[in-house]
């Protein structure tokens, strides 16, 4: 019997907007930070003062190029600018410089993993530029614009309705975040807004192949919220349908804190954008040099990564997936590789100690501050037995603190292990003659109580005495004879 | 003659032989404002301060500004009640460049609202009138400019020209008037009417101070991306050379029925001045002219919809709420800041172009817009590869009376026809004085040329100007 | 031709309120000017590319480089009402 959901299939469709980290904004040369006071990362043309005219920021054009091709787009070769029409206040020109028929990017595709191993190619119709809208604050009885925002480059990234659930929507927009990341073009930072997911969403009988009447849903701001956003939205689609109720085409808000999308009502005429070629600005021509130059700038991508590294270093899928997931990381693990040839060693570390001082610090690799020569010396240093690998996971801490060296601080702190036998032999005839019953017990063969030895010698010692070692000497001590 | 008489060059020559100074030249300026501008209206608003004229190098020549050009900290309004009180932030390139060269700028000239109209009647400052005959407009919507020239207020001028704002007024007023290749002056900081259209362009008294004016504003501006990067010449070079051996274009399609019989013989009595100084002429063609005002009326109203979309109330200028409720506050606040804040033309013009653009109409009407327009220019491409300039008349008439077309928009409209061509096809072209009616009132000769060659057009102007003595007439007020 | 309801509607769109007396008045007037227009219609442009540039300019973008401006005081000197360093406007959201 077939459950009234497997009735239907889900096809989604994703918007995602990325917020290009250029120096100036996409039109004129204000900063294009993030966290400013209100409106002072201004100028006349991100305001949209009368007279001011735009000049495209050629860095973006470059971001866009490289995001396209690296989401395996075709390049447009000739790109032109459009005006889309519409009144809001955080909208200044009453219109956004965007792309209408001549977008930079076309036809590229990610690929995803399915959970049952097989890989699913999702399309992407297109990539365009366009400027960011400002910010508006919804008080009581008013609002309040803020332009600071206004002009930040975006690349807004259309996919086909490739997708068939909320999981495949989550997966290819990770992978979408995964990509450019690594790019160094964007912070892709979903909480900041620097990447941004809106979902078209509609349903229709299993097996058809006409799409349902889709509904967009935005105000997803996470990625927790765009998987719960559709699965709200899928439901809701066929609560409508099997009630015998029609789909409305409408815009649908995602509401976080009720958990559930509601119409974005309003009592305005469908919308209209009135769509024209920008006559301040001119086309553009891109050669064939200029996208071969940027091409030659892309960086391994994370799919080549984790291939290379589960080969090369003989990597569990597992944990090589782990390192490639932050493009720094990668790097640190590759350099580390290149000093220590023990690269599960390394692997360990990484994805055990220090992402976790990673995540508690919410700090990436590069914050932290240490270098494939610290992490090498340490792990080098907890391998010899100088400190055992909880000490170990101290000194990063401290590393990480002080910004000092493994070295420095097992010296200055006296953390090494003692290991020498003269010093240790000594420790152990105190303990045997302090503790007479116990070395007997030992003697008739009780081998447990060792145990209790190596615990009063580790505390005569402040933790610094090689338990194996005191374990060794306490035997041959009481058993091997004078 | 009164100081404020003189061209610009006769000033700065003056000065130079210590035979007056730029302040007693300012000062003649502001006494005639004070005097004639309550009858002739060119100019909404005055500098506040008396400048430091000492302290202007350079041409310190007293000049008018179109009401659309950016000044920092002075109310720019675009003759419009939409932007009472906005207060500029910015200087305009065109300012910019106006300050640097020592000019002192007299104030903000009056104009038809948005430049929406070609007698500047539309203000919302009142119409500005005609120095020749206060019962006539000064043509627009650069009348303010041109009004202000022609009535000794100011030396010289500047305006904007999307259809044939700067060289229709020059031509109703008698004075002349440049409209620049598309992309030769920055559009940076013009308030924007057709943003393909519109450029900035001088106001004088004569083709020298034309010539010298246009050296002050052309050049290229890394503002402005449609501003075109090569060099400038010294435009008062092409002065010195003389017409023989130039062939001049004549389109028989400048020359209609209905057309004033005046202006008619005026322009041939030209051609018969240039033909004797050793130009040779050429009846040419061009085939689309009758479709250039309704080529005009889409493309630069699909623009200017989109240009003063952002006069909403939300940052600056005026902002109204209605007393009842409509829509929503914010609608309704957008919509009555635009219903009290723009004059009918703007209305109209703005609703045109929203409906060329709109979803179902675009390629009927946007779209074929621009496909006209490339005949239009390819019409231009095709005459200068048999001749090296084209001149006819500015204008079918002669300044009409105040009021007598404002109650049809359609016959305003037409009053373009010989000029709205060069803007379509981005070519230069100038209107100067070529004789006045028997009642006394100009008439202008239009000579276009090719793209970035003002220099002809420079040269065959002043070639016919120093054989008539038309450049030396002065409006009595 | 264009009917009342379609000025209403082109009016909608432009954000201009119109009075119930305007409307046949723009009417009339829109309706003589795109009369005026409908001449283009004896062209025949199916093969004609549209021309919405003049000049003969492709490829004009600046370099990314970070200039400062306005200051939020003179940004906020326009500002037909302020609050909090902001643009205060009708509540948008109702």
């Amino acid at each position: 019997m077939t459950t009234t959901a497997q009735k239907y299939e889900t096809v989604i469709g994703l918007e995602v907007h990325v917020q290009l980290n250029t120096a100036s904004k996409l039109f004129c040369s204000s900063a294009n930070s993030y966290g400013a006071e209100p409106n002072t990362n201004v100028s006349p043309v991100n305001m949209g003062l009368p007279g001011a005219l735009p000049v495209v920021n050629e860095e973006a054009l470059n971001y866009a190029i490289k995001i396209g091709l690296a989401l395996n787009c075709d390049i447009n070769r000739f790109v032109k600018f459009d005006r889309k029409n519409y009144f809001y206040p955080d909208c200044p020109k009453a219109y956004q410089i965007s792309q209408f028929d001549y977008p930079i990017c076309k036809e590229g595709h990610i690929d995803i993993d399915k959970e049952d191993g097989a890989v699913k190619t999702i399309r992407i119709h297109r990539a365009h530029l366009e400027e960011d809208a400002g910010k508006t604050i919804h008080l009581d009885d008013c609002s309040i614009v803020d332009y600071n925002r206004t002009g930040t480059p975006l690349l807004e990234i259309v996919s086909e309705p490739d997708m068939n659930s909320s999981e495949e929507a989550y997966d290819y927009l990770q992978k979408l975040k995964l990509i450019v990341s690594y790019l160094d073009v964007s912070d892709c930072d979903m909480e900041k807004g620097s990447l941004r997911c809106d979902a078209n969403v509609s349903i229709r009988p299993a097996g058809s192949t006409e799409l349902g009447t889709k509904t967009e849903i935005k105000n997803m701001n996470s990625f927790k919220a765009v998987k719960a956003g559709i699965d709200y939205e899928v439901k809701r689609q066929i609560e409508l349908v099997e009630s015998g109720e029609t789909i409305v085409q409408e815009t649908r808000l995602w509401d976080e804190q009720k958990q559930m999308t509601a119409s974005m009502r309003s009592k305005e005429e469908a919308h209209d954008y009135r769509y024209f070629p920008e006559p301040d600005l001119v086309p553009f021509t891109l050669e064939e040099k200029i996208i071969n130059d940027i091409a030659a700038t892309l960086p391994e991508l994370p799919e080549k990564k984790l291939k290379r590294f589960i080969e090369e270093y003989s990597l569990k899928p597992y944990d090589a997936n782990i390192l490639v997931q932050d493009r720094a990381t990668a790097q640190f693990f590759e350099d580390c590789a290149g000093k220590l040839n023990d690269a599960k060693k390394i692997v360990n570390w990484l994805n055990g100690a220090v992402l976790k001082e990673m995540n508690e610090r919410k700090a990436s690799i590069v914050d932290l501050n240490i270098s494939p020569d610290n992490l090498v010396e340490l792990i080098t240093k907890v391998e010899d037995g100088t400190v055992s690998n909880i000490v170990g996971k101290d000194i990063l801490t401290k590393m990480i603190d002080t910004q000092k060296s493994a070295i420095t601080i097992i010296e200055e702190d006296g953390l090494a292990q003692v290991s020498d036998d003269s010093a240790l032999e000594k420790i152990v005839d105190q303990l045997i003659a302090e503790n007479e019953a116990v070395a007997n017990q030992i003697r008739e063969g009780k081998d447990s109580a060792i145990g209790f030895m190596v615990g009063q010698a580790m505390k005569k010692t402040q933790g610094k005495a090689n338990p194996k070692k005191i374990g060794e000497l306490v035997r041959r001590r009481l058993l091997d004879g004078p | 003659m009164n100081i404020n008489e003189l061209t610009a060059h006769e000033i700065l020559r003056k000065i130079k032989a210590k035979e007056t100074t730029a302040e007693e030249v300012h000062k003649a300026c502001v006494a005639r404002i004070e005097a004639v501008d309550k009858d002739v209206n060119a100019f909404v608003r005055l500098s506040d301060d008396a400048p430091d004229i000492k302290s202007h190098k350079g041409l310190p020549v007293p000049i008018g500004i179109k009401d659309n050009m950016c000044m920092r900290g002075v109310e720019t309004t675009c003759a419009s009640h939409i932007l009472e009180g906005f207060k500029s932030p910015y200087d305009a390139t065109v300012i910019t460049k106006l300050k640097d060269s020592g000019a002192v700028l007299l104030g903000n000239c009056n104009m038809d609202e948005f430049a929406f109209g070609s007698s500047s009647e539309s203000s919302y400052f009142g119409p500005v009138k005609n120095p020749w005959n206060l019962d006539c407009v000064p043509g627009g919507s650069s009348g303010g400019s041109t009004a202000s020239v022609a009535a000794n207020e100011a030396i010289w001028a500047i305006g904007s020209d999307t259809g044939g704002s700067i060289r229709q007024p020059a031509s109703f007023c008698g004075v002349v008037g440049l409209k620049p290749t598309y992309g030769r002056v920055s559009r940076y900081g013009l308030i924007a009417f057709a943003s393909s259209l519109d450029q900035i362009g001088p106001i004088t008294k004569d083709v020298e101070d034309n010539a010298l004016l246009l050296n002050i504003l052309a050049g290229h501006d890394p503002m402005d991306s449609t501003s075109v990067n090569l060099p400038v010449p010294d435009y008062t070079k092409a002065l010195e050379r003389d017409v023989k051996g130039l062939t001049i274009g004549v389109p028989k399609e400048y020359f209609i029925d209905g057309m004033d019989p005046e202006v008619e013989a005026a322009v041939k009595e030209t051609i018969e001045v240039l033909k004797k100084q050793g130009a040779t002429f050429k009846e040419i063609s061009l085939p689309h002219t009758e479709y250039a005002v309704a080529t005009y009326y889409i493309v630069a109203t699909a623009e200017a919809s989109s240009n003063l979309a952002r006069f909403d109330g939300v940052q600056y200028g005026l902002r109204v709420h209605p007393k009842e409720t409509r829509k929503s506050k914010l609608i309704d606040m957008y919509e009555e800041t635009r219903a009290v804040g723009f004059g009918d033309e703007a209305k109209r013009r703005i609703m045109l172009g929203t409906y060329a653009l709109s979803s179902g109409y675009y390629d009927a009407y946007y779209l074929k817009g621009l496909k006209v327009r490339s005949l239009i220019k390819n019409d231009f491409d095709q005459a200068f590869k048999e001749c090296d300039a084209i001149i006819g008349p500015t204008s079918p008439t002669t300044a009409f009376k105040a009021g007598e077309k404002t109650a049809d928009p359609l016959s305003m409209y037409l009053s373009d026809i010989f000029t709205i061509s060069a803007n379509l096809a981005g070519i230069p072209g100038i209107s100067l004085p070529c004789g006045f009616s028997k009642a006394g009132l100009p008439i202008g000769l239009q000579v276009m040329a090719k793209a970035f060659d003002e220099e002809m057009i420079f040269r065959i102007a002043y070639n016919y100007e120093q054989s008539q003595e038309w450049h030396k007439k002065r409006a009595s007020l | 031709m264009i009917s009342e309801d379609d000025v209403k509607k082109v009016a909608a769109l432009s954000r201009i309120h119109l009075t119930e007396e305007e409307i046949p008045q723009f009417t009339k007037n829109l309706e003589s000017i795109l009369t005026y227009i409908e001449k283009l219609n004896e062209l025949d442009v199916a093969d004609v590319e549209p021309t919405s540039h003049v000049v003969p300019l492709e490829n004009v973008h600046r370099e990314d480089v970070v200039k400062p401006l306005l200051s939020q005081k003179e940004a906020l000197s326009i500002a037909v009402e302020k609050q909090d360093g902001g643009f205060k406007v009708p509540k948008v959201i109702e």
